[in-house]
């Protein structure tokens, strides 16, 4: 499994507009909706599974970074959706501290094991400094897209 | 074993920050011996994001030096972000290992979370 690979195509708000962690899983839903990744009329379930998975413990992981995630029956194939909030959010994150970039990953409900693998990815990655600070840095779709060819150009070296 | 070549991932130019993990002097690895213990995942979930905050909140009310192995990985045990990268499917074989003076202590609750499968089935 690749970042470029499960990253939507234009799967990035380049500055998220909501204050709440329930408005900013709502901006990143309409962009996987716009996307056909999603259907509209599910958006609204798959916010709830989204919200109550936060309301069991906050997803912003620490390091200005937050990982809202869900597995859903609604939900075909794996989808990452990317917000940066260039003022930082409050997202009730593990260190208190704001959180600046939202990674949202969508599962289908059947493959346990695939889920796993891409919060293993994305973790892998964010680990680093210089992805989070890279990640961060990154306007636009075209630049995550390059972040990320980047990243796997070297790893396949 | 070496702490920083273990996880050190292979192919970076730089290392991950692992500004959580306290420096291991010489004298805290002479004082103390490391212990370990096997857990196998039992829930169907495996070890996704709720079980590994519950496992890293409990890590870190120990002092001890703790880590995780799945194989020939090993991860800091009190960092969310490195357990998130273990992807322990049901039936996984984790080793957990601990240097310190409340290490048998934390092995055990540590182990005893595991094997009760984290409060899910």
């Amino acid at each position: 499994m690749k970042l470029s690979e499960i990253f939507t195509y234009d799967g990035l708000v380049p500055e998220l507009c909501a204050g709440t962690c329930e408005g900013v899983i709502r901006e990143l839903l309409e962009v996987l909706a716009k996307a056909d990744r999603i259907n509209r009329q599910d958006r609204q379930q798959i916010l709830q599974a989204l919200i109550d998975r936060e309301s069991n413990g906050s997803t912003g992981f620490g390091k200005g970074v937050a990982v809202p995630h869900c597995q859903h029956c609604a939900v075909k194939k794996t989808a990452l959706a990317i917000g940066r909030s260039t003022a930082g959010l409050d997202f009730k994150a593990l260190d208190k501290a704001p959180v600046y970039s939202v990674l949202l990953l969508l599962s289908p409900a059947d493959d346990q094991d695939r889920h796993l693998q891409a919060m293993e990815l994305i973790f892998r990655h964010l680990q680093r400094a210089s992805f989070r600070k890279a990640l961060r840095q990154a306007h636009t779709p075209e630049a995550i897209r390059e972040l990320f060819a980047g990243i796997e150009a070297f790893e396949a070296d | 074993m070496s702490f920083s070549q273990e996880l050190k991932p292979s192919k970076q130019t730089e290392t991950a920050d692992f500004e959580r993990l306290p420096a291991m002097t010489e004298e805290t690895l002479a004082d103390s011996q490391e212990i370990a213990q096997e857990v196998r995942i039992p829930n169907s979930l495996g070890l996704h994001a709720r079980p590994a905050m519950q496992l890293v909140d409990l890590a870190n009310r120990f002092d001890a030096h703790l880590r995780i192995a799945k194989g020939k990985q090993l991860v800091d045990a009190k960092s969310i972000m490195q357990v998130m990268t273990l992807a322990a499917t049901q039936g996984t074989m984790l080793t957990i290992s601990a240097i310190g003076s409340d290490a048998p202590q934390a092995i055990d609750a540590m182990a005893k979370l595991i094997a009760e499968g984290f409060g899910e089935e």
